[in-house]
């Protein structure tokens, strides 16, 4: 199959990465660039458990062709930690106990990630509405949306 | 150390199981309340957190080895079929493919207890194993799948229990429908002698649903050879029962097999045995001598790796005036799918209450789908909601409050073996459980106005939980004065590392920070049960809590021997060792180590042999706060009080946790859940997370866990049962018995969507 050369800015890393035109966004992440941060549970779109932040959205990464990531800013789970100290967002869901098997807290934090950058603050609704595409088969969510509305409410968005 | 060895029973998912082990006899004192503990029982953060929230932690499906192919299976698209010819010629000649395995290659690897093979001609469910490609890419895999031509000879198929008992139905299997051609029977007095004492006699049929285990992380391995060893990252429940049955299915020893799993995605009791692809996966690593990854999609999950059978169930409830319970049957089918599982749920309508007159009859029969697997509390969920329904019944007819009522037929005694419990609090479950929800505001069923209704429920839990041996810690003393806990258990996100690590803290006063945990390595661990049964925290923790006394034990005697001052004359005190009344003569434990050399400073702690003429046991009550819309029939769970007797809590912050997610998991099979079959072409309508709905956020109430238990020292050194189970047992039913509260009309089979709810209202 041809393939086609794109470029990404992931974690504020440059890659340019030669891809098939039926790989996803998920597939370059995890198998070429070794991100397995991000995880697969169902590679069409209704777990996720792949959200990751692409151009300051969140999307399902197993939604998005590769080529069509071409020039994308992406942030994935592994881009959170800064200097190796946590980002708010990762105390809080340790402080919370917001994580249990862990398989669908990265998809969480990005999706918590992009509701704090958009909204300071967010309400319980709209903590839950950003987080309604995340599915989590351990847990009761509430931590999860208590650990997110901590860091709105300190202000703590980046 | 004292030690011995005996033979032990406890009860694990569906069955007793009796087991050899070396026990510890060592009687150490008892910790007493979790007040008096400065580590065990605090609300602490997970050890692992760091893993889990940075991207890091490295879950089975995130293996990758150098040089690594991956394997696609193709699955049956028929409800039952046989293969009549089968052309993988196209499919091979795919550049990139590098084997391809069908029954016609593949050796015959007998499976199901011998019922079939690890690829059978003779198809048995819609997701049944045809045939298995290792390709360079994930993508070519898929793509050549499509390129195996199969012609299959069509079969009369049944996919559902009751069909499948009728004369004349379509044969799963040429023995017949039901598994091993009987009903279980178990009987206790005389019923009818029973029912003849009955001032009421109340009769009832309630049916529930398949649910599907769905963990977010696909069951996945990867697996490579050196030679004749081989090593598999295995998304599983249990590496060593993994490894045995891998070297059994392969006919090599175990000793050449390694299993590792050092975080995993979610299970529920899916991944507690051994998966064909598994063995696909190590058939086409030796073929292509290199290292094969294997993963399902989540189609293969909703069709082929378990399930919570369905079952309906008769039930019979007699009781005098006061309350008494003079007798009760049960009746109950449920589809063990296409080979042998578990599909019987009578356990808690035999254990839950004092009534001498007992009596259950259960069939499993054999349906064209996929096969049953142990999922969380087998058949006590769906037990528990026809029986807690049914008692509520009773009590509405004679007239008493269903908490009263359920009092009144409290069992002081385990009423299957008349053995006294080592611990039981469920009264005060009901007491303390019922204050939180404001139960003595209860109302009349169905006496509210208003188109949306509120209703109170309440429903008890009976589950074992108690664990027992063999299960083994190793500890290990370093230089710098920490300390490692090697153990073969595993971390299902229950918390076992950080519990393994607060048990060691406690006992040698080191930091949290100064414990480390390696779990789930067949080759560096001793050996641990698998994780199920909520038995994890049971077996696990006197272990460590042993292994810990025995090293503490150890580093007086070097304390004595490099002070040389007699042992009784040391002090342990927060990792130090010094002289009675010279605090100045000191040495700490990386003092020690360092002079001992690191070697010698290892202990191996052992589970005691439970405690023998006791039945060990589980309680809880929950109750249900319920909004039901009478216009639209939608119900809004509002609030789960949870109150429990599991004896010692080890972390409440990771107990609450999973308490939360048990509830959930609860209401999902109370309202939401529910496999879709197809009668007509015998396939599943909602293989996937969109139609097959589980609980999201919306779905979530307010929860209140109350644990009112301290450790049961009768059980072990540190007391502990396990919640994972217990937790969910009883949601459904509270939540169906705060329905029936709401508007008087009681619903009888889950899950209780809106469209039941309104045919029910009209009666």
């Amino acid at each position: 199959m041809k393939t086609i050369k794109i470029q990404l800015l992931v974690n504020n890393n440059e890659y340019e990465v030669s891809v098939s035109p039926n790989e996803t966004l998920l597939d370059i992440l995890r198998e070429r660039l070794g991100l397995t941060g991000t995880k697969r549970g169902c590679e069409i779109g209704e777990c996720g458990a792949c959200t990751v932040v692409m151009n300051g959205e969140a999307v399902n990464s197993c939604l998005i062709l590769a080529p069509q990531a071409d020039g994308s800013k992406i942030m994935t789970v592994e881009g959170l930690m800064r200097n190796g100290e946590y980002h708010p967002l990762q105390q809080s869901f340790l402080n919370h106990d917001a994580v249990h098997c862990g398989f669908c807290t990265p998809g969480m934090l990005m999706s918590a990630y992009v509701l704090l950058q958009q909204k300071q603050n967010p309400t319980e609704t709209g903590i839950k509405q950003a987080i309604a595409g995340n599915l989590c088969r351990c847990t009761g969510y509430q931590q999860i949306v208590e650990a997110i509305g901590d860091v709105g409410k300190k202000g703590e968005t980046d | 150390m004292p030690r011995k060895i005996v033979k032990s029973k406890y009860f694990f998912e569906e069955d007793f199981i009796e087991t050899i082990g070396e026990v510890s006899t060592e009687k150490v004192k008892d910790w007493g309340p979790n007040s008096q503990l400065k580590v065990v029982g605090k609300s602490l953060s997970r050890i692992d957190g760091y893993d889990k929230v940075s991207g890091t932690a490295k879950f089975s499906f995130d293996i990758s080895l150098p040089n690594m192919v991956y394997a696609k299976t193709l699955r049956c698209p028929l409800p039952h079929a046989k293969i009549k010819k089968i052309d993988i010629s196209e499919a091979k000649k795919v550049p990139g493919v590098l084997a391809v395995l069908t029954y016609e290659n593949a050796p015959k690897i007998p499976w199901y207890y011998g019922m079939s093979f690890l690829f059978d001609p003779h198809l048995r469910y819609e997701g049944d194993e045809v045939a298995c490609i290792a390709a360079e890419t994930e993508q070519i895999a898929v793509d050549a799948l499509k390129l195996i031509h199969v012609e299959y000879e069509e079969l009369p198929f049944v996919v559902d229990a009751g069909a499948a008992m009728k004369p004349g139905a379509a044969k799963v299997h040429d023995a017949g429908n039901v598994v091993r051609g009987e009903p279980q029977i178990y009987k206790r007095g005389d019923i009818e002698k029973g029912f003849k004492q009955a001032d009421v006699v109340v009769e009832d049929t309630f049916s529930t649903q398949v649910e599907i285990h769905n963990p977010t992380e696909p069951h996945c391995s990867v697996v490579n050879w050196d030679g004749s060893r081989l090593t598999i990252w295995d998304s599983t429940q249990g590496v060593f029962s993994v490894r045995d049955a891998i070297a059994g299915y392969l006919k090599m020893p175990a000793s050449k097999v390694r299993v590792i799993k050092k975080y995993m995605g979610g299970a529920f009791g899916s991944k507690l045995e051994a998966g064909k692809y598994t063995v696909m996966a190590a058939l086409l690593a030796r073929e292509t001598g290199r290292p094969v990854r294997i993963a399902l999609d989540r189609r293969a999950m909703n069709l082929a790796v378990g399930n919570r059978p369905g079952s309906v169930q008769k039930l019979k409830v007699g009781a005098k005036k006061d309350g008494t319970l003079t007798a009760m049957n049960h009746y109950s089918y449920g589809a063990a799918g296409a080979y042998p599982s578990g599909a019987g749920c009578s356990r808690p309508f035999r254990t839950l209450y004092k009534c001498f007159n007992v009596r259950s009859e259960e069939y499993t029969v054999f349906i064209n789908t996929g096969r049953g697997r142990p999922f969380r509390a087998p058949g006590h969920v769906q037990g528990t909601f026809a029986f807690e329904s049914i008692i509520d019944e009773t009590a509405e007819k004679i007239g008493m409050d269903p908490l009263a009522f359920r009092i009144k037929n409290y069992a002081e005694v385990d009423p299957a073996s008349n053995r006294p419990y080592t611990g039981k609090l469920l009264r005060q479950a009901y007491k303390r459980g019922a204050a939180a929800i404001g139960w003595q505001d209860r109302k009349p069923a169905g006496s509210g106005s208003g188109p949306v209704k509120t209703g109170l429920g309440v429903a008890t839990q009976i589950w074992w939980g108690g664990g027992g041996p063999p299960a083994y810690a190793t500890l290990k003393l370093n230089r710098d004065g920490s300390a490692h806990v090697i153990a073969g258990s595993q971390d299902l996100g229950t918390g076992t590392y950080t519990f393994i690590a607060q048990v060691a803290a406690e006992v040698l006063e080191i930091p949290m920070e100064k414990i480390q945990v390696t779990l789930g390595d067949t080759a560096v661990a001793p050996y641990c049960g698998s994780s199920g049964g909520s038995t994890t925290a049971p077996s696990v923790s006197p272990a460590v809590r042993d292994a810990a006394e025995q090293m503490k034990t150890k580093l007086i005697s070097a304390a004595a021997a490099v002070l040389e001052i007699p042992g009784n004359q040391l002090v342990y005190k927060n990792g130090i060792i010094s002289v009675k009344n010279k605090p100045d003569k000191k040495l700490t434990i990386a003092n020690i180590v360092r002079r001992m050399r690191e070697r010698v400073l290892l202990t191996t702690g052992a589970r005691n042999a439970n405690p023998s003429g006791y039945a060990i046991n589980t309680f809880g009550a929950q109750f249900a706060r319920v909004e039901v819309d009478t216009y639209t029939g939608r119900i809004s769970v509002k609030k789960i009080v949870a109150a429990h007797d599991i004896g010692r809590v080890l972390n409440r912050k990771t107990l609450e946790n999973q308490v939360h997610g048990g509830i959930l998991q609860g209401l999902g099979f109370a309202l939401i859940e529910e496999r879709v079959m197809d009668e007509f072409t015998g396939k599943m309508l909602n293989a996937n997370l969109y139609d097959y709905k589980m609980p999201a956020i919306y779905n979530v109430p307010e929860i209140e866990v109350i644990i009112v238990s301290e450790g049961d020292a009768k059980i072990s050194n540190t007391g502990v049962k396990g919640i994972g189970e217990p937790a969910m047992i009883p949601t459904p039913a509270a939540i169906a018995n705060a329905v029936y509260n709401a508007i008087g009309v009681r619903l009888k089979s889950l899950p209780i969507t809106p469209d039941k709810v309104l045919m029910a209202l009209q009666g």
